[in-house]
């Protein structure tokens, strides 16, 4: 499994140069790596060390604390039912269990063919579309077991491929920051003095 | 009393509105619509007086946080040492507290609206960069922000010289990747600077003192900061002149569970009922089945619950903390009378036991304690000593008094919010509130689940050496 690709490399790069310190885009960086790969990759995590300045086991270190990040392969498809109070209150269970059963994996599981993963996932801030789950971080709202096996029929045949990318895609839209508009980061230590706005305004207003 | 297709879950109402007021339109997260509809005249306004009067206009609105706490946000920016520089604005979109959603509808929904509140904001409390952390799970709210990010840079309402004033700020989208714990908010901020978000040893109690990069940092929910171009535009007289004195303005509510017509609605602050909420024409039509309400949780997982005794109390902080809870992050979670109360306050104390970072003994140990001690109990192998050490494990992670409600039936008084507690934040004791609360409330439905205890033979204990 790979670095990051020369193109990652580049927005990588760009999102380095937003935080005053090069450490803030561990994260984000992850982010990416999952979305070349699918999981993340030891290699991409030496690749982002290198790349932000700190060890490879740090990367892991921080990584590991985090649900999204997988450090096995998963399958194309992250399915994730919620458990949580109101979700639990009207039927996640029967979501689940639909859903074991459609797939012939148990929670946890990932189908031979690598198409999907089975979770039960924590509060998916949509407790009032209750019972509901997430396909790759894309909602499905007030569900029903049948909806569930037609759900995964439906990503078995690729109809829902424009709604829902592989697992790893979160964000299709990237924040751009266009070079000629942006103010640009400054570490801490290079700064003392009050932002321009406040001494202008101390001296008679900001506009 | 609408529902708009794009909007899933929010229920529109004949009521004032100060955040959700575009959310009846398709476009409402467009540049268009939000210039169309009086977008970024709050920053307009903003700039054509002081910073330092635009903080006082937002002191005096008495804007609450809307994060869980309640800190009024004017004086939360007043945190910050004299003469230290740079300062930070995090904003707070991490939302995860079950039960809760509204920021992740102000964020799908309106964006422009939070972007124009982040940089008055930043303008009033002279903060020189914003970071705008978004949980991980919310790939549409990501989506909307950059989006939004991108066309107001485009457009000059962020960068350098905003509207060809001194004022410049960058605000940078942040991606989350799924932990409870980072919504606290000296764990987002470690999070920020690319560590496991575990909080920060207090004091200095609000990062205000000593943030991100140790340089003082506000840290504000993105509901909080998305009021802001209303009391900007309008002035904090035209907001206080909503809701009462002490909790002015409105408040997102989710109302979840076993009610007819769950959904988020924007409620008057201060004086709607959770009778209003909960039984209201306008708002949940009460409880599915015409069953009876058992009990509410009334403000996120976190919060101690309520029975029907409390029904008649306001949405008002206050009033109910004396009566043992809290209003939390604005979520309302229903049980009717078929909920099975030790299961269901197992969902939640899973919750939290499964979202411990793990930094705190009392938190990491005692979590996954109560988790497993309840799920023998509901299984129905538990027996009477499981009960008391429930109880006894729980105290370790909130010695002392725990805040609950009254109840006529069981002729308790309340005790009031909060609570003591033994962890640096809040998601150790969240996992005890659950049991808590339904052990005090329901304690007749864990024991008819267990049996009675067996006498076992004790080992004694003797020192080394002892009696020789």
């Amino acid at each position: 499994m790979a670095r990051l690709t020369d193109e990652n490399v580049t927005l990588a790069k760009e999102i380095i140069d937003r935080y005053p310190r090069a450490k803030s885009a561990l994260i984000p960086l992850l982010h990416i790596a999952q979305e070349q790969d699918g999981w993340v990759t030891d290699e991409a995590m030496r690749h982002i060390a290198e790349l932000i300045g700190v060890t490879p086991a740090e990367v892991l270190g921080t990584g590991t604390f985090y649900e999204m990040f997988k450090f096995e392969p998963v399958g194309k498809y992250l399915i994730n039912v919620c458990g949580t109070m109101s979700c639990a209150l009207l039927g996640a269970d029967d979501l689940m269990h639909a859903a074991e059963e459609e797939l012939g994996i148990h929670e946890g599981g990932t189908t031979d063919d690598g198409l999907f993963t089975l979770h039960r996932a924590e509060c998916q801030a949509a407790c009032t579309e209750a019972p509901c789950l997430q396909v790759n971080y894309r909602y499905r709202f007030r569900t029903t077991p049948v909806e569930v096996r037609q759900l995964i029929s439906d990503l078995r045949s690729g109809r829902l491929d424009d709604e829902i990318p592989p697992h790893g895609t979160l964000a299709r839209v990237r924040q751009h920051i266009p070079a000629d508009k942006g103010v640009g980061a400054v570490d801490p230590s290079q700064v003392t003095s009050p932002p321009e706005w406040i001494t202008a305004s101390a001296e008679g207003g900001a506009s | 009393m609408t529902s708009f297709p794009w909007a899933p879950g929010f229920i529109d109402g004949d009521r004032p509105k100060i955040v959700t007021s575009r959310f009846r339109y398709e476009d409402s997260h467009t540049l268009e619509r939000y210039l169309a509809t009086g977008g970024y005249e709050g920053l307009r306004s903003a700039l054509a007086r002081s910073p330092h009067d635009m903080h006082e206009e937002v002191r005096s609105s008495t804007l609450l946080g809307r994060g869980g706490a309640g800190f009024p946000a004017g004086v939360k920016w007043g945190l910050t040492p004299d003469g230290v520089f740079p300062r930070y604005l995090v904003v707070n979109g991490d939302e995860s507290e079950p039960g809760t959603y509204k920021d992740r509808l102000l964020m799908e929904r309106d964006p422009h609206q939070l972007i124009e509140g982040c940089l008055i904001a930043c303008y009033a409390a002279g903060l020189s960069r914003c970071f705008l952390y978004i949980r991980g799970e919310m790939a549409l709210a990501q989506e909307r922000v950059a989006q939004a990010l991108n066309d107001a840079y485009e457009a000059g309402f962020i960068g350098k010289n905003i509207l060809g004033s001194s004022f410049s700020i960058d605000i940078v989208l942040h991606w989350g990747a799924g932990a409870y714990v980072v919504g606290e908010e000296t764990a987002l901020i470690e999070s920020l600077e690319g560590n496991r978000g575990m909080p920060r040893l207090k004091p200095p109690y609000f990062p205000a003192a000593i943030g991100l990069y140790g340089q003082p940092t506000i840290v504000n929910n993105v509901e909080t900061l998305s009021n802001l171009p209303f009391i900007a535009t309008n002035g904090a007289a035209e907001y206080t002149a909503i809701g009462t004195e002490s909790s002015p303005g409105t408040r997102m509510v989710a109302v979840s569970g076993h009610v007819r017509r769950p959904g988020v609605y924007e409620i008057i602050n201060g004086t709607t009922t959770f009778r209003d909420l909960l039984y209201g024409e306008e708002f949940c039509q009460g409880i599915r089945d015409d069953n009876d309400l058992k009990a509410f949780v009334p403000g996120g997982g976190s919060a101690p619950w309520f029975l029907p005794d409390q029904l008649d109390l306001p949405f008002e902080g206050r009033l109910v903390g004396a009566a043992g809870s809290m209003l939390g992050s604005g979520a309302i979670m229903v049980m009717d009378s078929t909920t099975d109360i030790p299961a269901a306050a197992l969902t939640l104390t899973k919750f939290y036991a499964h979202e411990s970072c793990g930094k705190c003994v009392p938190c990491r140990e005692g979590g996954t304690w109560l988790m497993r001690i309840l799920e023998r109990v509901v299984e129905g192998i538990g027996t009477t000593d499981d009960l008391d050490l429930l109880l006894e494990v729980g105290g370790s992670i909130c010695p002392g008094d725990m805040p609950h409600a009254a109840s006529a039936d069981l002729q308790l008084e309340a005790t009031p919010f909060p609570y003591k507690m033994t962890t640096i934040c809040f998601v150790g004791p969240s996992a005890y509130v659950p049991v808590h609360s339904a052990l005090t409330l329901f304690r007749s439905e864990f024991e008819a689940r267990v049996a009675p205890s067996r006498t076992r033979s004790r080992i004694p204990v003797t020192a080394v050496g002892a009696g020789s």
